[in-house]
């Protein structure tokens, strides 16, 4: 930026960051999974703070690459990363549109309330709380296959009726 | 040595230490799910080890970072349960060392992120408790399938558990940096967490038709640098490359 110039909005540059995908699913972005915590000027820096998803995601440092890169993309040099862990990110902060992004995408979305509880299993417990639907037929005669699936974010389902398996974005 | 940078290094050597072992499995899981979600917990052990090995350092004082940490000790630096270095053994094994460490660690953060006066702790632990849920979730719904299993598979978990019981007791041993943590109220009093442990582990192997060892032999030393030969070559395979090359980078 030069001396004089207006500094962009905090909306121009969510705006611009809305345009960053995530590298592991491209079809919903940054702000969509709610990655993107805050953005500030501190005098002529902007600073972006983003949230890790999984503390373990292999995708974190893929991430703040491409933000830094779409921000430096716009003209602005000064810009610093900050990391925010508390609160911690959950499945929650991902929004309706990114849900339904997903779903199309064929994954089926997270569904609130049905985050691993640590109270031991729902077999134990004699209830189950996951009622997951089918993206592709929308049945919810499904069963999981495994807890974990193609990337650390989602666990393995399969549909018992059109009999397609399918990933499901595990709740935190 | 603070108190509070000797707990951060504990908490970060046991997932550090659990999250290499379990990452050995990566290509050799017997089932290819199975194999997929062997990697990836270890994934979520290596990500909360960052966390945790970042605050001993910042705490510490002397300019290291987790990776420092993780690289540049040697095992009499490790803080880590003996547990948790146990060797992989078969898929039985694995998962009971998983499980009977798991019924601990989410109870301990799940403690830590609703007590700890210590900010930063209690940040970490909100962060690490809901991927250590999803963790406890899975190891006893395994323990349980496999347990009242076959044949084959029931005697393997049985043999597990023996192979594994006599280390389980070092998770409630208390000693002065325990007391001082517990008496700050950063973190809780160790034998406090062991009533939650057995009444948890009881009602899982009872499920799995698994008997509870009748060993109460502790093996113990892991938290004060006393560790087990296992722990060596461990570090021989994690450590070989940044101490070769010790500014390489990818």
């Amino acid at each position: 930026m030069h001396a004089g110039e207006t500094l962009p909005s905090r909306d121009d540059v969510m705006g611009w960051l809305a345009d960053v995908p995530d590298p592991e699913i491209p079809v919903v972005s940054v702000v969509d999974l709610g990655i993107v915590r805050d953005v500030a000027w501190e005098d002529d820096t902007l600073v972006v703070t983003i949230t890790p998803t999984y503390s373990g995601c292999p995708a974190t440092s893929v991430i703040a690459f491409e933000i830094e890169a779409a921000i430096r993309g716009h003209g602005i040099d000064n810009v610093r990363l900050e990391n925010q862990i508390s609160p911690p990110w959950t499945t929650d902060w991902i929004g309706p549109t990114a849900r339904e992004k997903l779903r199309q995408y064929g994954i089926a979305p997270p569904i609130d309330g049905t985050a691993a509880d640590g109270k031991r299993v729902a077999r134990l417990l004699g209830e189950g709380n996951a009622r997951v639907e089918c993206p592709r037929c929308g049945s919810a005669n499904t069963a999981e296959v495994s807890r974990f699936g193609s990337t650390p974010c989602k666990a393995a389902w399969r549909c018992n009726d059109c009999l397609e398996p399918f990933d499901y974005f595990k709740c935190i | 040595m603070s108190a509070l940078v000797e707990f951060a290094l504990r908490m970060g050597d046991n997932t550090l230490v659990l999250g290499h072992r379990v990452s050995e499995w990566c290509g050799h899981a017997p089932v290819l799910e199975e194999d997929i979600a062997l990697a990836n917990t270890a994934l979520d052990l290596i990500g909360q080890t960052q966390m945790w090995l970042g605050l001993a350092g910042d705490l510490e004082g002397k300019g290291r970072t987790a990776d420092d940490l993780a690289y540049k000790r040697d095992v009499w630096d490790f803080r880590n349960l003996l547990l948790v270095e146990r060797p992989n053994g078969d898929f039985g094994q694995t998962l009971m060392r998983q499980f009977l460490f798991d019924a601990w660690h989410h109870p301990m953060l799940t403690w830590l992120s609703e007590n700890s006066k210590h900010e930063r702790v209690a940040d970490i632990a909100r962060k690490a408790e809901r991927e250590a849920a999803y963790h406890l979730e899975r190891s006893t719904d395994l323990i349980i399938r496999l347990g009242d299993g076959t044949d084959e598979s029931h005697r393997r978990m049985q043999d597990a558990l023996a192979y594994h019981w006599t280390y389980t007791g070092e998770m409630f041993e208390a000693d002065a940096v325990d007391r001082e943590l517990a008496d700050a109220g950063v973190a809780p009093d160790p034998a406090a967490m062991k009533p939650g442990w057995d009444a948890l582990v009881g009602d899982v192997l009872a499920e799995a038709t698994l008997e509870v060892p009748d060993n109460h032999f502790v093996h113990k030393g892991g938290r004060k640098g006393q560790h087990t030969e296992h722990l060596g070559h461990i570090l021989a395979a994690m450590q070989f490359l940044p101490r070769a090359y010790p500014d390489a980078r990818w």
